[in-house]
Parts: C-alpha cells; structure tokens; sequence
C-alpha cells in the first residue's frame, strides 16, 4: 500500500531538465532514500515533495490527499504539508534558543502552552539535548545543531520526514552516530523518511529502499542489497562502490578478455540475452581472486598496504585492474606476473 | 643566520615607526590639538568656558538641530532603505536587477548638488515647481518650502538611504534561505516569517546601516548649509563654518570650533563603538552552506503598483533633481522658464574656458585628488601591511591609530589640520593647496586602510612564506607575490578616494584660499553669491566628471577582477 505518491513528476528549470518523468511510491513506515551525485535531481525531487518548487507535469499525494498537480494547477503551501524536514545547513535559528527553536512549529500551530511546553521538552529529550534547552546555537557543536533540526522535527509529531544531506555537515565518526539515533527515532515515532544523500554508504546503512537517479532519471528503485550486488548499469556499479571494468570479446560461445585471449576464456557461457561480441566485465577490487596460476594471466604494477587489506593495481591485456586482498593472503610484489579469476563477474553492454 | 635574523626585524619595527609617525602627524595630533584647545585655555583647563559656549542659545541650537536632523535622516532611511532592500531580493518585483543598481544611484551623487537642485524647484519664492503649481491652480501661497528642518532631512534622506539599502539587501541575499524554508516547513506563513524570522535575523545590518546615516548625518555640511543656513538654521558643521567666517578665522570662533567639533569626535566614537557591539552580538551564522534561491513573496495585483511606486522614487529623487541642475545651468537667466529661447550654452563654455575662477577650480579638485589618492593609497598599503601581516611588537598602538580616522567628521578633520598646520609648528599652509592636500589625506585614511587591509586578509600567510621558503626576500616577496595579489585593493583604494575627494564640500570649505577653491567649494560659493546658474552649470560639469568616473572604475575594477 503505497503512501507517498510521486507520478510521472518533471521539473524544468530553463532549458535544463532537472527531473524527468520519475514516479515513486513509498510505504508508510518506509525509509526511503534518493542517491545520486549532485546535479541528478534528487534535492529537487525531494524539494517539489516539500512544496519549495512547482512542478512543470504531474502530481504528488500523501495517503487520501492531493499536495501537488500540474493538470489540476494545484498546489498546497510548504506550510500546510505537515512534514518534518532537516536541511544540511541545520537551518537552526541563531536568535532563538534550544526550546524556542524546537517550540517553533508548535507555536506556529497555536496550541496551548502547556502542550508547546510537554511536546517541547520530549522532543529535546528524544534528541539528547536536555542539557541544552536553555542554550543558543552558537554556542553549541555542529553535532548539536543538527540534533535541534532533529528535534524540531519530530516536535509536530509528523507522518512524513523530509531529510535533505543531513549528515554531510559533521564530521565522519559522527556522521555514523547519527545514522543511528535517526533509525531509533523512526522506531520510536513510525514516521516515514524520504532522504537524500550522495554519500552510498550513507543510504545503504539507513534505507529499506534505494533510488539512484542521474541528470534527473531514475536508473534503479530497489533494495540496497540489490542495488550493491544487481546494478541495473554501468552507471550504478561505478557510483556505489569501487569498480574495475574490463573491454571483453565474445568468440565461439566463450567470453575472452581483450589482449590475453590466449590465457583462456574468463567465461565458457554466455551471459543471458547477448547479441554483441563486445561486452564490458564489471567487478569488484575485493571479488577478484589473485593466484599464481589456472587464470587470466596479468602483472602486478603497484602495491600499497592499507593497513587490514593490500591494494594492488594489476595490469590485464591494455587495461589497469585494482584488487583488494587481506593481509593474510598470498602476497605478490611489484613486477611479479600472476594469474586472475574473476568470482562474480557482471556484464555490461560493450562501449 | 643570527645577524640576518636581526636585520629583518629592524626593517619590520622600521616600518612600523614610520607608519606609526605618518598616522600620529596626519591624524593623531590634530585631533589632540582640537581637544586640547577645547579643554585648555593659556596652559590651564577650563571647563567653564565649554559650559559657556554649550550655552549659548544658537550652539546649542544648532546641537539640537545635528540631533534632531540625524534623528530624522537615520529614521527615514532605516525604513526607506529596509523597504527597497526586501522588494529587489525577495520579491517577485520585475526588473529587480536593474532596480537594485537604480536604487545606487544616489549614492555617487553629491548630496549637496541634490540640494542646490531641490532649492531650484521647491524654494517658496523661485522654486520652478511652485510657481507651475501656483499658476495652474492659481494659489496665493506657494504650496513647498524646502527651506528648513523638514527639507533638510528629506533631501538628506534620498541620498544617504543606500547605506541601508546596501547592508540590508546584501545580508538579505547572503541569508541561509533554508532559515525561512525550515520555518515554512514548520507551518509558518510569509508573514510570520518576515515577523519572527528574516527582520530578527536583519536587525544587525539594519543597525549597522542606520548608524552610518546616523554617523554621516550627523557632520554633514553640504545639504543644511544650502537648505538651512538661509533661514537661520545650523548643525554643528555649518555653525563652526559660520563662526569661523563671520569673524575672519579668530581664535574665539575656532575654539567654539573645537568645543564642537570635540562633541561631534564623541558622538561618533560612540556610534561606531555602538555599531562594532551590536555587530559583534548579533554575528549569526547565516551565510548559505549551498547556494538556493530563497522563496520569493509573490506580490501579485500589488506588483505594478510597487514596480511604479519604485520608479517613481527614483524619478522624483534622481532624475528630476539632475535634469533640473543641467536645465538651469544652461539657461540665461536664473528664474527665466525653460524654453529654447532662453537656452545657451555659453554658461558652460564660460565656466570651462574663460572663468578664471572655475577653471583653477576644476584644476585643484583634479590635482588634489588625484595626489592625495595616490599618497593615501600607497601609505594606507603600508599601514595596512604592518597591522594585517606584521608580528612586530607595539603594533596596537597602530592599530587603535588606524580606527582614529574612521570616526573623523570632515569639519572635525579641517580644524584640526588648521590648528596644526598654520605656523604653530613652524610649518605654515594656510591658505595653500596643500592644507587642502594634508586633509584630504587624514579624511580618507580610513577608505584605504579599510580596501587595503580587506585585500591583506584574502591573501593567506602561507602565500608569503612559500615565497620565502623558495629562497626570496622579504622584500622580494613583498614586490612579487604580495603586491600583485592586493593590487585590485590598492586600486580600488585609489578610485575611492579619488571620487569622493573630487566632489569633497565639508573640509575644503573652511581649508579654501582665495586661489584654492575646489569644485565643490566653487559651487557652493557661487550658490551663496547668487550665481545660481553658473552653479548650476558647475554643478552639470561636476555630474559629467563622476559618470565617467564611476563608469571608468566599472571597467578597470571589472578587468582586474577578471586578471585575478
């Protein structure tokens, strides 16, 4: 049962088309996250959802009720959407203090004082600022600003959290605390998020779905797993992880590697559905296995440890290869020829 | 390596005395010596004699006029300004850029010219619009009088309100637009954003904007002097001028000069120290992380209505007052109607060529600014060096000189070079071009130091150290890495000093000679004399030289941008 509904939204700005023709449906309850590197329309997406921008085609709903729709020229104010949203640039209020940031929304709904001031004081404890009730932003970490967006956030108790980047303003180690404390406040409260990152781990550790998008198109709405092991391209292999790809040739129903072909096919069956015999072989640094022999013969060109794991960057007919292996493996050293073998290849057309 | 070491700490405290002398020769010491004059009388203090001049019932008239008159000019600024800035960035109103420049106009023009020009149309007697109002609607009575308290701060206000105009709009537009999202988000309406948000988050640029007006309005000579002095009306700068005049320079009328101009150092001291407070408090955090366009207040039905309203503004205050000083200024006769026949342009050839007077008038301003620019500039580069880079011992006491001109009124400036420069120290320049120069280069000490030590800042130590590490000089550092990077601040010292010191009323009408009148001192004469028209026509030359002028510093300041 879908409850936040995008369909078929495009948005242009100028002659620039910043979102074209994207449809999602979120589940109530869901953690849904937009991915992609900036300038893929996900901010705007995520703003057109707010009310801050129009939508050129369209419509967006939320459960019964109609928020935006290009055909019916309607649109409701951000203000009467009743989300919560947390910017990346905290947007706190430098000339209110803690309670008075957090009370705002309330105020603004003009409830009693009584309830402002309980609604109030749960939200700050929610967020571990009841130390703090009486400070103003300046005074505090950019750890504890973002924790008062937080908090007057869930002040009104919404069905709805918009995130926009809001943990790329902290330093990583609290990046991850905050992944965290914004999963048990989704338990605690059963909103529903949508968040927008470009950071992939990020996504991967928060959401239950992912959508990648680029210049304004949706390439894959699934789930992180899926994302990480099913890319839908080329696109989404490279943007989610460390990638290698590899020109390979199709002869005779084997699959060889451009250059080495005489070292054997790294494939003997043809993967589903291919017409072309030029094919791209996407994989993964830590997904190639490094022997000595019975594979792809290659040349080991540099090697840095890194600590757990050695990073080397391995030569394969014209192309450079990097592999990750943990320390306890078999090493090789530069200059050392060595063999391949590929353990989940993914194919992709040829360039 | 040692005596090396050494060496080069000489050359720093080297520079340091010698710009530590130049700020306690051109600054320092006449502000002393007009508060020692003030206090003292014959080497002994005598504070009845302050109480005596304060007293008197037309100083102390004219310290309630500089209040009453700044009170109102700051007043009407802070709203007209606030008003404008809110319309160009962050509403829909049509042609926002090209209105936004409009709205800077009068900020390069002379105020004291606005008010020549406003005495033409709105005088009781000669004004061009009350005698068209008078004839059409067969009045007894002229409708305007611009002479007077009312005028005064209205014709002050149309050319001072871009302070805030200025300071509100480009904190409006650096704001974080998330601030007003977030309270939108949170169920907030426009106007209760505006309410409880934005003017909370603006109070600090809009202070600071208002005490500008405040801290110009209050030692401004050009607009009373025209609009007041007329009908027995002074401020603290036009009663000192008057005080001096009437009894030919005596020591009576410069020590009520000095009591004066004491209160005027004091007031603002105590504006700016009142500024750098409120800036200090109020520095919130609201510059933009990403930049986005913030959600414009869609006017609607009132859009034409405010586009008008705006267009009107500028019509009234800019185009009408200066087509009015080009109309006048080519006709025959002052008071004569304005028609072809009664037009010539002889006015300004007589002006520009044969006038002995206007001509050496126009030579001085250009001579004395431009010398007094460059002087200006290259001392502030140095002074600026040693507080913004220097580690060097004893810098504070440069750096508490280098605030001093910064709260310097011009009349303050011109007593003061007055008293330091006419014999007392053996050095007499009265009545020569170079008291003017000398206080020229105390009044706008301050432009330079300011553009220098703002382009000193842009340019990180490790610049220069990089350089020295690559095996240069101090001085080679200085000449190849340093002075390139801060050569668009230099130049922009140069064009800020050079334009204002151009049009420069205040200080040079009590410096001027009988042959070192300035443009702006020549005019101002003429206007007294009766000659309104050639006035006028000196006025239209005056307007001619800084158009160019501004837009010659658009095209230099913009190619050195692209330069860098």
């Amino acid at each position: 049962m879908s409850y936040v509904k995008l369909q078929n939204i495009t948005k242009r700005f100028g002659s620039v088309v910043a979102v074209n023709d994207l449809s999602i449906e979120i589940e109530k309850g869901e953690c849904f996250s937009m991915l992609g590197p900036s300038g893929c329309g996900k901010t705007t997406t995520l703003r057109m959802l707010a009310g801050f921008e129009d939508l050129d085609e369209g419509e967006i709903s939320v459960g019964e009720q109609l928020f935006s729709s290009s055909h019916k020229g309607y649109y409701l104010p951000p203000e009467k959407r009743n989300f919560g949203m947390v910017f990346q640039a905290f947007a706190v209020w430098p000339h209110l203090n803690v309670f008075n940031n957090v009370a705002f929304p309330l105020q603004i709904r003009g409830l009693s004082r009584a309830e402002i001031g309980e609604r109030t004081k749960s939200a700050i404890l929610h967020t571990g600022l009841a130390r703090y009730e009486n400070a103003y932003p300046n005074e505090l970490s950019s750890g504890q600003k973002q924790r008062i967006a937080l908090a007057r956030a869930i002040a009104i108790n919404p069905a709805v959290m918009l995130l926009d980047e809001p943990l790329s303003n902290l330093d990583p180690k609290l990046r991850e605390e905050m992944r965290f404390e914004i999963k048990d406040l989704q338990r605690k409260f059963g909103f529903t998020i949508v968040f927008v990152t470009h950071d992939q781990s990020e996504a991967m550790a928060l959401s239950d779905r992912i959508l990648v998008m680029r210049d304004g198109v949706a390439q894959q709405i699934d789930t992180p797993l899926n994302i990480y092991t099913k890319p839908a391209n080329r696109f989404i292999f490279s943007f989610i992880g460390l990638s290698n790809f590899l020109p390979v040739v199709v002869k005779k129903g084997s699959v060889y590697i451009e250059g080495v072909e005489d070292s054997g096919p790294v494939s003997k069956t043809l993967p589903d559905g291919v017409s072309s015999d030029r094919l791209t072989l996407a994989c993964r640094p830590s997904e190639v296995d490094l022997v000595k022999s019975g594979g792809v013969k290659a040349i080991v060109k540099r090697k840095v440890y890194l600590g757990e794991i050695i990073d080397y960057r391995i030569m394969v007919g014209g192309t450079e290869v990097r592999v990750q292996k943990g320390r306890r493996s078999t090493h090789f050293a530069e200059g050392d020829t060595c063999c391949l073998k590929f353990s989940r290849p993914i194919w992709y057309p040829g360039d | 390596m040692l005596g090396r070491y050494i060496k080069s700490v000489g050359i720093a405290e080297l520079l340091l005395a010698l710009s530590v002398l130049i700020l306690v020769v051109v600054v320092a010491v006449p502000v002393l010596l007009i508060v020692w004059t003030a206090l003292f009388v014959d080497g002994q203090l005598n504070i009845k004699d302050i109480v005596m001049v304060l007293s008197e019932p037309d100083t102390y008239e004219a310290l309630k006029n500089s209040l009453v008159i700044a009170g109102g000019v700051t007043f009407l600024s802070t709203i007209i300004g606030v008003f404008f800035a809110w319309l160009v960035s962050r509403t829909d109103l049509p042609f926002k850029n090209t209105m936004k420049l409009l709205f800077l106009i009068p900020f390069m023009l002379p105020s004291f010219i606005g008010a020549l020009a406003w005495k033409m149309l709105l005088s009781p007697r000669s004004g061009y619009v009350n005698k068209f109002l008078m004839n059409t609607f067969g009045l007894e009575d002229s409708p305007f009088d611009i002479y007077g308290l009312i005028g005064i701060i209205a014709v002050e206000t149309m050319y001072l309100f871009p302070f805030v105009f200025i300071q509100v709009s480009g904190a409006l537009e650096r704001m974080d637009p998330t601030l007003e999202e977030s309270a939108r988000i949170s169920g907030a309406g426009l106007l209760t954003i505006t309410r409880k948000i934005t003017l909370p988050l603006m109070l600090p640029s809009i202070v600071a904007g208002a005490l500008l007006v405040a801290l110009y309005s209050l030692a401004h000579f050009g607009v009373p002097a025209i609009l007041g002095t007329e009908v027995g009306i002074y401020n603290i700068p036009t009663k000192i001028y008057e005080r001096i005049y009437q009894s030919a320079g005596s020591f009576d009328a410069i020590r009520t000069g000095t009591i004066l101009s004491s209160i005027l150092v004091i007031s603002a001291g105590l504006i700016l120290y009142a500024q750098s407070f409120i800036l200090k408090a109020g520095r919130f955090q609201v510059i933009a992380g990403k930049s986005m366009r913030p959600t414009l207040l869609k006017l609607r039905g009132l859009k034409m209505p405010l586009l008008v309203l705006s267009i009107l503004y500028i019509a009234i205050t800019v185009i009408l007052p200066t087509v009015t000083i080009f109309m006048v200024g080519s006709l025959k006769t002052y008071g004569l109607e304005f028609n072809l026949e009664n037009m010539t342009l002889d006015n300004l050839t007589y002006i520009l060529f044969d006038w002995k007077m206007t001509k050496d008038a126009i030579w001085n301003s250009f001579y004395l600014s431009l010398a007094a620019a460059f002087v200006t500039m290259l001392v502030g580069t140095l002074i600026s060096y040693v507080i913004v880079k220097m580690k060097v011992r004893g810098k504070f006491i440069l750096e508490f000189l280098g605030v001093l001109p910064f709260s310097l009124p011009g009349t303050v400036i011109a007593l003061g070079v007055i008293l330091m420069w006419s014999g007392k120290f053996g050095i007499n320049l009265y009545n020569t071009a170079w008291i003017i120069f000398v206080a020229y280069v105390a009044r706008y000490m301050a432009f330079s130091l300011k553009s220098n030590s703002a382009a000193l800042e842009q340019v990180h130590d490790s610049l220069e150290e990089a350089a020295r590490a690559c095996g240069a000089t101090h001085w080679q550092a200085l000449k190849d890495i340093v002075i390139p990077l801060i050569k668009p601040g230099m130049v922009a010292a140069f064009f800020l000093i050079f334009l204002p010191a151009l049009r420069e009323l205040t200080t040079s009408v009590l410096l001027y000679g009988p042959t070192t009148r300035t443009i702006g001192v020549a005019i101002y004469t003429l206007n007294e004399d009766g000659e309104t028209v050639y006035a006028a026509a000196l006025a239209s030359i005056a307007l001619v030289i800084i158009v160019v002028g501004q837009l010659v510093i658009k095209r230099i300041t913009r190619s050195n941008v692209e330069g860098v």
